[in-house]
């Protein structure tokens, strides 16, 4: 009995300094929230990456791992946001015609989107009485994370709280963004791509691409445009609005 | 061999994009001008190569799953949120919510307008 345990205790040992542990927890905790999500009829509650980051959650606070030794072999899949977002080329050039036709309303919503969604989130806070300290961390929530990490760090805020309030906003507008914007009664897809990229970057543009072609290729645009567009707007109004 | 070959393009304008991001000094993120080359080159070259769009689709098929590392960097913050919870989530609630409307709503407006515009171009022609 004593024997069995110190094996399992020397193969814990292994596995928890192996890269290969922290992998093999994402992938197939994806694959059962994937599983999950489908019999659920695609419930937006039940969005794939909402309950993955759960499950391993869970996992990693029962065996006391911490997130680092975690990340050693999950960033394996973190580094394909790379090529993947390089990726996203294809779908706007396939939806090019579209995008062009529509490239009026496209830009004047992304203006309006990127400024509304920073600043609504700062002031909202603001007036809930946060510290300004959170208030700015807030301030960059709608564009991918390593951005809003190099945003927070030029504006003064907190690089790895704006991480984190980034990946729970790109989680909120996946689980909710579609259904929402359908019981509001926008019919298009374009439409309601641009809106999910603007607010909700890389995890919304995920959640178009499952719905269709077309809006997570509108969505993948408004995220792309959306980045740029804040990494050069946001620090210059804050300046202006004598918040930083 | 054509998966390979079309990840190994990727990689290659993500890491352009990265280059230039550093030597111009740019705020912009590597793979995000990545991206932003790899469209005017597929717009100049006016076909996508078929293992580019096989290993980019592949790719993006499984888009979601790419955030979950980052997603679980969460349990990082829990006693950093501690404090200031409330106002953080009705924040991050409410501008999510009030964003993807308003943002929609500026925008559908937007499309019926310039089709109009269009249509009354077009009829003027006629």
């Amino acid at each position: 009995m004593r024997m069995t345990e110190n094996n399992l205790a020397t193969l814990w040992v292994y596995l928890s300094t192996s890269p290969l542990l922290g992998l093999t927890v994402t992938l197939v905790s994806y694959c059962i929230a994937h599983a999950v999500y489908l019999r659920s009829g695609s419930h937006p509650l039940l969005n794939p990456v909402l309950v993955s980051v759960f499950i391993i959650i869970c996992l990693l606070q029962i065996s006391g791992t911490e997130y680092r030794v975690y990340f050693d072999g999950a960033q394996f899949v973190h580094f394909l946001l790379g090529p993947a977002t390089v990726a996203l080329a294809i779908p706007l050039v396939q939806q090019f015609d579209r995008i062009k036709a529509l490239w009026m309303p496209i830009a004047v919503s992304l203006l309006f989107g990127v400024v509304f969604g920073s600043l609504s989130a700062v002031y909202i806070s603001r007036l809930l009485g946060a510290s300004l300290l959170t208030q700015l961390s807030l301030a960059p929530k709608s564009v991918t994370a390593p951005v809003a990490m190099g945003i927070a760090e030029e504006i003064g805020a907190l690089p790895t709280l704006s991480a984190v309030l980034v990946v729970t906003t790109g989680i909120l507008g996946a689980v909710l963004g579609t259904r929402l914007l359908t019981f509001f009664r926008i019919e298009n897809d374009s439409v309601k791509g641009v809106a999910i990229g603007v607010t909700a970057h890389g995890i919304g543009t995920a959640r178009a691409f499952q719905v269709s072609n077309e809006m997570g290729a509108f969505a993948g645009l408004a995220m792309a445009l959306s980045t740029v567009l804040t990494a050069f707007l946001l620090p210059w109004i804050l300046t202006a609005l004598a918040l930083i | 061999m054509a998966f390979i070959q079309g990840l190994a393009v990727l990689l290659v304008f993500q890491l352009t994009g990265e280059m230039l991001t550093v030597l111009l000094v740019l705020p912009v993120p590597g793979p995000v001008l990545g991206m932003l080359l790899l469209t005017i080159s597929l717009l100049l070259m006016r076909a996508i190569p078929k293992f580019i769009e096989q290993a980019g689709t592949g790719l993006l098929a499984h888009f979601s799953l790419l955030f979950v590392p980052a997603g679980v960097g969460l349990m990082v913050h829990f006693d950093r949120l501690g404090d200031e919870w409330l106002p953080i989530a009705v924040a991050l609630v409410v501008s999510t919510l009030l964003s993807l409307i308003a943002t929609a709503w500026l925008m559908q407006l937007l499309v019926r307008f310039t089709a109009r515009n269009r249509k009354k171009q077009n009829n003027a022609h006629d």
